[in-house]
């Protein structure tokens, strides 16, 4: 069906024009990886719409289009619902969105997908801004993070995708990063074999918006996990587990002083953000 | 109702009918993304432990691990951008960044 006009080792091509150092790029070959030929992908507009090519050039070996950014889910949900209809259950229906086109543009659609219970998998791969426009704040976008529309950093905390779609009683749901790519490829599974809607929400370095050198991407994401900024659990029929529990956390300076989104970020600042993650990782430690 | 339902139907008549292949692109392409590189990553082979998380990390998956050779690790140059993360996770240490003009 597709007219191969350059060799590749997977299902991605290799030479797709992200910025050097994306973390999208190796969480979209990760992800294709464990998911296989058999599958369909819906992109809205973003960074992630480099992979779907443009014209009639595409850098995926798998069906897909570049919808809106408002209803990704909704357009997912009506192409799994036709291939029932032609009897076709195999298929995987993927929709790899991004922060603001999860979080702010397309959350209704997110919303009402999860309570049909429609057989979808849903990736968010949160870079934490608007990256393909030129960094905008999302709000996704961390608090103390500087981007173009929160030049002086941003003041309030970031929305937690996680607890709205738990707040559906989803089947699945998980974070994951790409510091830990065995852990996030066991959750992609997990989410494939789930008979309903499931929720991946990646964390993904962005060298170009975070201001940090392109080789530091995975050091960066390690970071993110150590200290906390991002903590790895997942919630399965009813039950939440964290996946990755240190004794105790890092501070989160730590994590803070590698990018330049923080420079300008102030001592009272970051003592209230450590609070914030002390007591959401004690809540979900209470929780699990 | 009816008459802006005609009113529609009216232009619609009129445009000329087309077939399309699809919303989707179909030619599976690649940029060479190696033209972007200004370092190039060196490995320094006979330190090299060939234990692949260069391989698992690279995002533009460029990097082939061959266990029988003495070169064992192979970069795709054309499509290679140069950004460093093998050298940065390597556990060994033996991948170092080095100029793309500077050598050879």
């Amino acid at each position: 069906m597709f007219d191969i006009k350059s060799e590749a080792k997977g299902l991605v091509s290799h030479g797709v024009s992200a910025c050097a150092g994306c973390g999208l790029e190796l969480i979209i070959r990760n992800v294709l990886e464990i998911l296989g030929e058999d599958t369909l992908i819906v992109i809205p507009p973003g960074c992630s719409a480099l992979f779907c090519g443009y014209g009639n050039e595409t850098a995926l070996k798998i069906g897909g289009f570049q919808g809106n950014l408002e209803n990704t889910a909704a357009y997912a949900a009506g192409i799994k619902a036709g291939l029932e209809m032609q009897g076709n259950n195999h298929t995987t229906v993927l929709a790899f969105a991004g922060d603001g086109a999860t979080l702010d543009i397309g959350i209704q659609s997110l919303s009402g997908m999860i309570e049909r219970g429609d057989k979808v998998l849903y990736i968010c791969y949160d870079n934490e801004a608007y990256m393909n426009t030129g960094i905008q704040g999302s709000s996704s976008t961390p608090q103390g993070a500087s981007t173009t529309t929160t030049p002086g950093g941003k003041v309030t905390p970031r929305k937690d995708l996680m607890q709205i779609v738990i707040a559906h009683r989803i089947p699945y749901a998980a974070t994951a990063s790409p510091a830990n790519l065995a852990d996030l490829k066991r959750k992609v599974k997990k989410a494939k074999e789930t008979d309903g809607p499931a929720v991946l929400h990646i964390h993904t370095p962005c060298p170009t918006g975070w201001a940090f050198h392109p080789s530091k991407t995975i050091k960066i994401s390690k970071a993110a996990v150590d200290t906390g900024a991002w903590m790895l659990y997942e919630y399965d029929n009813g039950t939440l587990k964290v996946n990755y529990k240190p004794k105790s956390l890092k501070p989160v300076g730590e994590y803070f002083k590698l990018q330049g989104r923080f420079k300008n970020i102030s001592q009272e600042e970051v003592s209230i953000i450590q609070e914030n993650i002390n007591s959401r990782f004690n809540e979900l430690l209470l929780g699990s | 109702m009816l008459r802006m339902q005609m009113q529609q139907e009216k232009h619609m008549k009129k445009q000329k009918k087309y077939r399309v292949l699809g919303p989707m692109a179909s030619v599976f392409e690649s940029m060479k993304t190696g033209s972007w590189r200004l370092e190039r990553p060196k490995v320094e082979f006979s330190q090299c432990s060939k234990c692949g998380t260069c391989e698992r990390y690279c995002p533009a998956n460029v990097i082939t691990i061959h266990k029988e050779k003495e070169e064992c690790v192979q970069f795709i140059w054309d499509y290679c951008k140069g950004c460093g993360i093998c050298a940065n996770v390597c556990p060994k240490d033996c991948i170092s960044m080095v100029d793309e003009r500077g050598e050879e």
